[in-house]
């Protein structure tokens, strides 16, 4: 559809927005038409960039209005193609709403807008030794609205919990135009916890439009250890035992041969390219319990077979945590398109199921490369290909939905950090009976129940009917 | 109507254990303490693992250990209309749909009777250590890495150290230093909880202890509390319609009111 200057609601939404902060030319719209997912096809309307709760609320009131639905939008760094516009809805971008607003050292609390980014919260409470915990492989380009829309994780989420467990409070405009505070940012509010339902809705109950976080003081001490095995069963068996013995360390981060290798001819971090797999353990804390737990560590790593490199510096902790953030980058040198995946197994599971991700790869005639938090047994297999390969799409898919099967079959599930957005949507029933879904539903209606926030998403069409333009399936040429 | 008893599963290298709501919490901690874990969850006396996630009260060392509303994982529930619906999943990460389980925590029994869940657990730090002083609990806050719990009633500040025997000593001088000295435990809590927002707005007299970073405060006489904002309360009646049109789940309970 092409807007003309006269259309309704873009005349209407000029009255809330000023005439430089509505795009409305088709390149404009077709360039909110995906995210960092293998989606394409989505198709934005109207393209809105609102600076604070008021002009969200003008937008959202607007498109109520005109009965058009609304889909949030942050960096788009999305794999799950949560933030796709289907048939032309509003699409509130909040990349303009990037404020710090306030932080109060003392009690650990900063109130930032959707739109920041989130490496620069952690860089803008650095001077007070504090610091955001949840560091998504993306974080210096995601923005924390987008965090809160997808309940987001990263490496060191492993001891501190993901984005929920860093939330306090949420200010949200829900689709009625009402801005609500959700939680309170001196850590309780009376009542459910509407704030811990909210985080992780994948903008489908409302725009975030401000976000108290809990800061995390910096660690007096931090040890880095690099771990190369010889086989990836050693390596899974490590990390069991390390959970095991009752150290949860800040991180621990898995990456096999296929990615040590990209990583090394790309950053040249020192990971040894001939080891299976390595294993990079990180522990934090006082002093003494981090040189206790690192010592014992390296025990139970040497013990199956591991070699062990310590970083001395905060120079080699940096270049080991590069190569290992650097993966995404590194496997672009190899193909140019890649399916990143991400299930949960329970951590017990994993070598058993990496072991089986190899064979649904070889049985479909593809490359994979495995980096990811393994202490979540949260699996990251990437999946590499060349979209211009005739007849591949079926085959990454087939491999995608194997790899999922695979997972919930040990009693795993269908997402750790990315979310469900569009990508798992059909595959919920799997994993969720239909009561289940019912539920997830009800929720949802709670706190939107006309169905205008982000529709088409997370819900396989039937456990919701209400729904605007709700989709029996994903619409042609949306699938990559 | 009481809930199934008892541990279901427990793996200790996952790190999650699988127990019956009805299985109380002194129940659970021994089970887990035998395999040098426990849960986030408060060790209230004569209570149950679905009694005090229904509750929504933070154990007192909430503000090292975590919030009691990211110890569910799972939570199996009987619906109004009978049906058995599961929320959430079995891993410690997991973003499959909507975060129900936070929704059931402090929800009094109000959107589903909770059978069966899957909790977090952690390990059991090998040594713990009370103290006690005429301290500024802001200074104590800002100088201590990661006290488990610190308390305050207006004169006196209680903080409780756990984790490596050297960390311990070494954050124990450090409060001993700032005026604190070692002591048997925590202070009677106030039966009262209130947001710590009412506390500050003045004018109570009776004895109260503000539970520092958990946004909870324990007063000895009820006090008023702001009234929740018009759209938090309509998300309440919505979020109750929905699960319960029929108004059979704990009828006349009202988790907004709920201390």
């Amino acid at each position: 559809m092409k807007f003309r200057k006269a259309d309704p609601l873009v005349e209407d939404l000029r009255r809330v927005l000023p005439l430089d902060r509505i795009r409305v030319a088709p390149l404009e719209r077709s360039l909110m038409g995906r995210d960092a997912s293998i989606f394409e096809g989505g198709q934005a309307g109207p393209v809105c960039f609102p600076i604070d709760t008021g002009e969200v609320q003008g937008c959202v009131d607007t498109a109520r209005r005109h009965g058009r639905a609304v889909v949030p939008r942050g960096a788009g760094t999305g794999l799950a193609g949560g933030a796709v516009p289907l048939e032309e809805p509003v699409v509130v971008v909040t990349t303009k709403m990037n404020r710090l607003l306030s932080v109060d050292a003392d009690s650990r609390v900063a109130w930032v807008q959707p739109g920041m980014i989130n490496l620069d919260l952690s860089r803008a409470t650095a001077p007070y030794g504090l610091h955001f915990a949840p560091d998504p492989s993306s974080q210096q380009v995601c923005s924390l609205g987008g965090n809160v829309g997808t309940n987001a994780g990263g490496p060191h989420c492993l001891a501190h919990g993901v984005t929920s467990a860093h939330v306090l409070a949420v200010e949200v405009v829900l689709m009625s135009g009402e801005a609500v505070v959700l939680g309170d940012p001196d850590g309780w509010a009376p009542g459910m916890d509407l704030r811990g339902a909210y985080v992780g809705s994948e903008g489908m109950m409302g725009i975030t439009t401000a976000i108290a976080v809990r800061l995390t003081p910096d660690p007096p001490a931090v040890q880095t250890l690099l771990l190369a095995f010889d086989s990836v069963d050693a390596a899974a068996q490590t990390v069991s035992a390390v959970i095991a013995d009752g150290i949860v360390p800040a991180a621990i981060e898995m990456m096999d041969n296929n990615i040590i290798r990209a990583v090394e001819a790309y950053v040249g971090a020192g990971f040894p390219t001939d080891a299976a797999a390595v294993v990079i353990v990180e522990v934090d804390g006082l002093p003494g319990g981090v040189a206790e737990e690192a010592d014992r560590v390296v025990e139970l790593a040497t013990a199956r077979g591991a070699s062990v490199r310590r970083a001395v510096d905060e120079q080699e902790r940096a270049l080991l945590w590069k190569g290992r953030k650097s993966a995404f980058g590194a496997i672009a040198r190899i193909k140019p398109n890649y399916y990143l995946h991400d299930t949960v197994v329970p951590r017990t599971r994993l070598a058993e199921v990496m072991n089986r991700v190899y064979e649904i790869v070889e049985e479909h005639d593809l490359q994979v490369m495995n980096v990811f938090h393994a202490g979540d047994g949260n699996l990251h297999p990437m999946l590499l290909f060349d979209r211009r390969e005739p007849g591949i799409m079926p085959r990454v898919h087939a491999a995608g939905a194997a790899i999922i099967e695979a997972s919930l079959a040990v009693g795993g599930v269908l997402s750790g950090e990315h979310g469900i957005g569009m990508e798992k949507r059909d595959f919920m029933p799997l994993m969720f009976s239909e009561a289940d879904l019912d539920a997830q539903a009800r929720l949802r209606r709670a706190f939107d129940p006309g169905g205008m926030a982000n529709p088409s998403k997370v819900l396989p069409t039937g456990a919701s009917c209400a729904d605007v333009n709700a989709l029996d399936k994903v619409p042609d040429g949306v699938w990559g | 109507m009481r809930a199934p008893a008892g541990v279901r599963d427990f793996d200790p290298a996952d790190m999650t254990i699988r127990v019956g709501a009805g299985t109380p919490v002194a129940e659970l901690d021994a089970a887990l303490a035998e395999a040098g874990q426990r849960a986030n969850l408060p060790l209230t006396p004569g209570a149950t693992v679905g009694g005090v996630l229904a509750v929504g009260r933070d154990d007192l060392h909430a503000l090292g250990r975590g919030r009691l509303r990211d110890a569910l994982l799972e939570a199996v529930f009987v619906a109004d209309d009978g049906q058995v619906v599961t929320a959430g999943g079995p891993t410690v990460k997991n973003v499959s749909g909507f975060d129900l389980c936070r929704a059931m925590v402090g929800s009094l029994g109000t959107l589903g009777l909770v059978g069966e869940v899957i909790l977090r657990t952690w390990p059991r730090p090998p040594v713990q250590q009370w103290l006690a002083g005429p301290c500024d609990p802001r200074e104590l806050r800002r100088r201590l890495y990661w006290p488990s719990s610190i308390l305050w009633d207006g004169q006196t500040a209680w903080i409780h150290l756990e984790g490596h025997a050297s960390d311990v000593e070494s954050e124990a001088d450090l409060a001993q230093s700032l005026g604190c000295e070692p002591t048997e435990g925590p202070p009677t809590l106030p039966p009262h909880r209130v947001p710590v927002g009412a506390l500050e707005a003045g004018g109570f007299s009776g004895r109260y202890l503000v539970q520092i970073g958990t946004g909870s405060a324990f007063v000895s006489e009820p006090i008023p509390v702001p009234t929740p904002d018009r759209a938090v309360v309509a998300l309440h009646e919505r979020l109750k319609a929905e699960f319960d049109p029929r108004g059979r789940l704990n009828p006349g309970r009202d988790p907004l009111a709920a201390t």
